[in-house]
């Protein structure tokens, strides 16, 4: 209706106008920096003098960058496994258990999420340094395991929450102690939930760059630390490589997510059939 | 009778420690006996069946199975079958796997398994359904399967909390045979919860009527419907006219007390838990149980009750006819069609009579 007066058919222009530019505005620096990284050329500014992979080349080549990627999947690695085993029974238990105080445990569980990063990298160090975990991995793999465990814990807990306990008594009827049940009964059913949580802690462990700041040597760099340093250090167009690299695995990551979720959903769609 | 396979002793439960759900529970079950927990919603019948299947901890009392107390055993060592209402299979197995599961849980090879689950399915008559998923069954097929799970491992006691609760009615009839013959071919102990009274007479051994968590009967069904205990199992199972008055007289020798209606006239009934002389009591009489004839009451018998026909209503094999009875009571006949007189019509003279045997005299209820 109200599109039909002329000052409607201008109210939806502007809508339009400024959901461009919202959209522009987030996708920009993505935009920017992915050209620049097959610039044939060696500074960081358009137009690009030509097309190649060198810096690719040079970003696999050098041990500047490449270690740090190494490092980046270690930790990863290490983070996510230590992340979604502490995150999943966290959020196991939470379900499971029905205690006062419920909340309060829930609240310090998700804490890292809302603390703002460099007061816990601050702490970190101050915590870690005594122990001898400051520049180590294990002090890395820790610190993104603290960080990256309340991303699990809410999306298994997401999925917890669709979940008939009936089943539960069933699997224990049928004879299965608590552990076979989790194993045969409870893990399949949230296992999408779990690799979401686990993909979300990877990413969260990819793109930390604050707590490895403060708390990674020059041995346990990662890769946006290491592009952190580019910057001042070692500036080329490698960078742009890094960046775009980073990019492309995180939207991976978030697709893959994605992906479990609507596929879940379908599942769980059955499952109300039942 | 030998030793029963289930002894609740005192057993008593409360989830907030003030509210009782189940009160003072003492029940001695049969081996290979049919037993129906009946009672209205709210009265403890799922609880004191969680209780026996160990998912629910008792507050106090002991429960033993095969004389052992298994107040400490988790559910998955007690080696009872359970069938939920929401039948609760495994969604992602299929239907051969959760038959299967108790088996697998069992550590049985894999070969004697399937043999076993296609017996059990076979039993339930869903042979050749192994491979589907349960999600690809009606409801009816559901239940069947959560039947043969619950079966398949033979234990000696099978629980059932409303089996048929979310089917419809002629579907509920039919797997209600099914879980009958089940029980006589398997010889195994039913313990089975309905709110539906019709279910369970026609399934039960014996049925324990519960209110606000108590029993407040526990009989076959022939003597329940019969011999209602109190006011409210009368009320409870099958229809009853209800007639008010107080305790005139009682004959402790043959079991009868005389009660003065409140309209004035006075009857000989059955005792069932009225108080002495003096007492209020509640007279009830099965509709089917009244005779009734037109005309004058003196032509019926000698102490017929006169009324007046308030209402008939006609059911294809019976009638009900609504008498407002002199004093101003009313209550319901019923007569087989074959039997209706078609004189008595809305407005028409009429008599009604009843055996002293067939009614009984109970304290009232609460409220009444
Ligand atoms: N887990 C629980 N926590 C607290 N109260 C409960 C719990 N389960 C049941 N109750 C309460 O206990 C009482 C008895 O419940 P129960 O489920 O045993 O009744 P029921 O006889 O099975 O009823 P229905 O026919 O509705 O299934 C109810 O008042 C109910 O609200
Ligand atoms: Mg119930």
């Amino acid at each position: 209706m109200s599109a039909r007066t002329p000052a409607g058919r201008l109210g939806r222009a502007a809508l339009w106008a400024v959901t461009l530019a919202v959209l522009l505005f987030l996708v920009a620096p993505i935009a920017a920096i992915v050209p620049l990284s097959f610039s044939a050329g060696s500074f960081l500014h358009y137009p690009l003098p030509g097309l190649s992979l060198r810096w690719y080349r040079e970003f696999f080549e050098s041990a500047f960058w490449f270690d740090s990627v190494i490092n980046s999947l270690i930790i990863g690695a290490g983070a996510t496994a230590l992340a979604t085993t502490l995150g999943t029974l966290a959020a196991l238990g939470l379900w499971l258990a029905r205690f006062p105080g419920r909340g309060l445990v829930l609240a310090v569980l998700i804490a890292p999420m809302v603390v703002p990063s460099v007061v816990v990298a601050v702490g970190l160090l101050f915590a870690y340094a005594p122990v001898g975990l400051a520049n180590t991995y294990a002090g890395m793999i820790l610190a993104h395991t603290a960080l990256a465990s309340p991303f699990v814990v809410v999306t298994v807990s997401a999925t917890l929450a669709g979940f008939d306990r009936t089943l539960l008594r069933a699997a224990a009827a049928s004879g299965a102690g608590p552990a076979r049940a989790f194993r045969r009964i409870v893990l399949p059913l949230i296992a999408p939930g779990v690799t979401a949580g686990a993909l979300f802690a990877f990413a969260i462990s990819l793109d930390e760059v604050v707590v490895a700041l403060f708390l990674a040597g020059p041995g346990q760099r990662t890769l946006p630390r290491q592009m952190f340093a580019g910057l001042n250090e070692h500036l080329s167009l490698a960078i742009a490589a890094a960046a775009t690299l980073l990019i492309a695995l995180s939207i991976l990551l978030m697709a893959t997510v994605w992906w479990l979720r609507s596929r879940s959903d379908r599942l769980a769609g059955a499952a109300d059939r039942v | 009778m030998s030793a029963p396979i289930v002894r609740f002793l005192g057993v008593e439960k409360s989830y907030d420690g003030v509210t009782p759900v189940v009160r003072h529970l003492d029940l001695d079950i049969a081996r290979g006996e049919f037993l129906t927990l009946l009672g209205p919603s709210g009265s403890g019948k799922t609880t004191t069946l969680m209780m026996l299947a160990g998912f629910e901890v008792p507050t106090a009392g002991r429960i033993e199975v095969e004389g052992r107390d298994v107040s400490r055993l988790p559910p998955h060592r007690r080696g009872i079958g359970v069938v939920f209402q929401s039948y609760a299979l495994f969604p992602h197995m299929s239907v051969a796997e959760n038959v299967g599961f108790p088996l697998e849980v069992r550590g049985m090879a894999r070969a004697e398994r399937s043999a076993r689950v296609a017996r059990a399915l076979e039993m339930v008559r869903l042979g050749g359904f192994g491979e589907r998923r349960p999600a690809q069954l009606s409801g009816g097929q559901q239940q069947r399967v959560a039947l043969a799970r619950a079966l398949v491992f033979e234990p000696s006691l099978v629980l059932m909390d409303e089996p048929l609760g979310a089917l419809d009615k002629q579907l509920r009839a039919e797997m209600q045979l099914e879980i009958r013959h089940l029980h006589e071919q398997l010889g195994v102990t039913v313990v089975y919860v309905t709110h539906d009274q019709e279910e369970a007479l026609t399934l039960s051994d014996r049925i324990a009527v519960f209110h606000h968590g108590a029993v407040q009967q526990l009989d076959a069904p022939a003597q329940l419907y019969e011999r209602p205990a109190n006011a409210f199992v009368a009320r409870f199972i099958g229809e009853n006219n209800r007639l008010a008055g107080t305790v005139s007289e009682i004959d402790s020798e043959d079991g009868m007390v005389k009660v003065a209606l409140a309209g004035g006239r006075s009857l000989w009934a059955m005792r069932g838990d009225c108080g002495t002389a003096g007492a209020r009591a509640v007279v009830s009489v099965r509709p089917e149980r009244i005779a009734l004839a037109p005309g004058p009451a003196a032509d019926l018998s000698e102490d017929a009750i006169p009324a007046r026909v308030v209402e008939t209503i006609y059911l294809g094999d019976h009638v009900r006819v609504r008498l407002a009875l002199e004093g101003g009571a009313e209550v319901m006949a019923k007569r087989p069609i074959a039997a209706a007189d078609p004189r008595l019509v809305a407005g028409a003279e009429a008599a009604v009579a009843w055996q002293p045997e067939h009614a009984i005299a109970f304290a009232p209820e609460p409220g009444d």
